[in-house]
């Protein structure tokens, strides 16, 4: 059995959940075996489970779960992991997820790939990739043992309806309360966040200054992207952290990728290279970014996004 | 108050990628290696600064070869009190957390720190195994951390914004930007670190739970076009009908 541990922050099911359920029930049935979907708490949404893939929903509802502890989520992922007999865990790569994957592959001395890619294959051993030095290159992992842990970076697939409705089964565990506390959670609000942005409209140090932002974010607005930054900008409060993109920033692999004013350094490439479709917008011809652009356009900034914007609008007003 | 701060060795952030021919191993000719970056200039930069606030010591711990010792004396310079370093290859993530999870435990830390996750293998998996194996609590991608007696508070990167929470000594925190500054090590730390303790420790056991089996490019299948700055409509066009992604 293929467990997937559909998180449901703020008590929605996330689109990354549903691409782990697609995902485990394509490992289910490279597998043989059948894709179980966790939902612990509300999960609105959790209704669609089945339809992605998961042949069972289980339901798991204990108050001490209502605060976001890495230990007690571990602790209840692995026992029903156990209940029903699963022996690939799968979770996303998100901020949940990246606190649950290392503590499950600890307990439950499994191997592991943190971030995968590929849905695996078993030819020769069970193998799945993963972007390593923050985009560099693709390393394939061979997973050695039975019990494996694996967390899918997002948008490396797409939810699929390969399945049916299926009705949730509540089920009980033991957990002991957790010593972390959370005291908030403050989220921009009408903004898909950057990790899971399909656009993305980025700026760097070419801006000359954080006044004249307005004109990216009007892009960004009219596409309906996040904005996002070079490490300069916001190592200089321009923007803020969390918008810094590349080796050192946050990775993305957006489908669009707009780069303006941005040189185009080997780091800020580390985190966004995987971007399906990249468009640079630079006064310099010979910035090191255009070598690794699909559209390019050599001009000043200042001329050139306004216009784009303008005709970004003109599309939705024929295409709305 | 007792930090342990963990610090691995990764190639520079220019470095190129390469491969042997038949792409199972690393090319390591030439390369050039740095301290792990979220190591260095938020995990230890943050457990220093805590140090001087409300005194105690930090250790930094490394897995590695001996060849890893000189990262581990700049983590010295910046002002680390002392060293270890578990002699061993570093083979699977759970290898070396249980490493230092060992070392630790006979230690009584009351706050292990690191990185978020390294350059290289952007695993983010060693602070959760060491407080699994340790039974703590663990806070992942913190952006800050303060310290009230024994309480800390922390914010914490999640998807679109921050999560504040709050534990009580000991924990295990993954550093995220936002944590510290990076410090640059001067002459006097530099001279300093030649003279304190780098404890080098035999390890325990192996595995091979995990292996990169192969390596591969990133696909750079990509051709420009360049596009006129005052025909932004054949842009948008492209955008929606050529690449698909509006
Ligand atoms: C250890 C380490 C880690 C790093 N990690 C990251 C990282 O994660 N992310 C990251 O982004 N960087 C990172 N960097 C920094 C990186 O090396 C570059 O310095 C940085 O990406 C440059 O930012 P930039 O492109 O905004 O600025 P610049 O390199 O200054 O480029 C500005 C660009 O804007 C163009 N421009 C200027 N004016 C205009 C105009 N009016 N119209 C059009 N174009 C214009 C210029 O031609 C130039 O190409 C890291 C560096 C180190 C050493």
């Amino acid at each position: 059995m293929v467990l997937v541990f559909a998180e449901s922050p703020d008590g929605k099911i996330k689109k990354a959940s549903f691409e782990a359920v697609t995902y485990g029930k394509k490992i289910a049935s490279l597998l043989g075996c059948d894709c179980a979907a966790l939902i612990i708490g509300q999960a609105d949404g959790s209704d669609q489970l089945g339809l992605y893939g998961a042949d069972k929903v289980i339901q798991v509802s204990n108050t001490i779960l209502d605060n976001f502890d890495s230990q007690t989520y571990t602790a209840t992922i692995a026992q029903v992991a156990n209940n029903i007999g699963a022996q690939t865990i799968v979770v996303g790569h998100s901020s949940t997820g990246r606190s649950l994957v290392g503590r499950l592959a600890a307990k439950l001395e499994a191997a592991v790939i943190s971030g995968a890619k590929t849905v695996p294959t078993n030819d020769g051993g069970f193998k799945v990739a993963k972007n390593v030095f923050s985009g560099k290159a693709i390393a394939e992992f061979t997973l050695n043992t039975p019990m494996k842990v694996i967390s899918l970076m997002g948008n490396s697939i797409q939810p699929e309806e390969i399945g049916s409705t299926v009705a949730i089964e509540q089920m009980d565990v033991q957990v002991n309360p957790g010593r972390v506390t959370v005291r908030e959670r403050k989220t921009v609000s009408g903004t898909v966040p950057l990790p899971e942005a399909e656009l993305v409209v980025s700026a760097g140090r070419g801006m000359g200054g954080p006044e004249k932002w307005q004109i990216i974010d009007d892009l960004a607005n009219s596409l309906g992207a996040t904005t996002a930054c070079s490490r300069p900008v916001a190592d200089t409060g321009w923007r803020p952290h969390h918008e810094h993109v590349g080796q050192t920033g946050v990775a993305i692999r957006p489908n669009l990728y707009i780069a303006i004013g941005i040189s185009g350094a080997i780091q800020h490439l580390a985190g966004v290279s995987s971007s399906k479709t990249i468009v640079v917008i630079n006064k310099d011809a010979e910035a090191p970014f255009f070598k690794n652009a699909d559209y390019g356009i050599v001009a000043d900034l200042f001329d050139v996004v306004p216009k784009l914007t303008e005709a970004i609008k003109e599309y939705n007003s024929i295409n709305a | 108050m007792k930090i342990l701060v963990c610090i691995s060795k990764t190639p520079e952030t220019t470095a190129k990628i390469s491969f042997s021919s038949d792409s199972t191993q690393l090319d390591t000719d030439g390369l050039q290696y740095i301290m792990n970056p979220y190591d260095e200039w938020y995990a230890l930069v943050r457990a220093l600064e805590l140090k001087e606030k409300h005194t105690g010591t930090v250790t930094v711990i490394n897995v590695g070869p001996a060849a890893n010792d000189s990262i581990i004396r700049k983590g010295l310079a910046i002002g680390a009190d002392d060293a270890v370093r578990i002699d061993a290859e570093p083979s699977s993530s759970l290898f070396v957390a249980k490493q230092i999870a060992a070392y630790a435990k006979d230690n009584a830390f009351d706050i292990i720190l690191l990185g978020k996750e390294s350059i290289d293998y952007n695993g983010s998996l060693i602070g959760g195994m060491v407080a699994e194996l340790m039974d703590l609590p663990y806070i992942s991608y913190a952006t800050s951390l303060e310290l009230e007696g024994n309480v800390a508070t922390l914010n914490r990167e999640i998807e679109g914004g921050t999560e504040v929470c709050e534990v009580s000594t000991p924990f295990v925190v993954s550093a995220a930007k936002g944590m510290a500054e990076q410090r640059i090590p001067n002459m006097r730390g530099i001279m300093m670190a030649k003279k304190k303790p780098l404890n080098v420790v035999a390890a325990d056991g192996s595995d091979n739970l995990e292996v990169v089996s192969a390596y591969n490019e990133v696909p750079k299948d990509r051709s420009i076009k360049y596009i006129d700055a005052d025909n932004m409509k054949e842009l948008v066009r492209l955008l929606h009908e050529e690449a698909k992604v509006i």
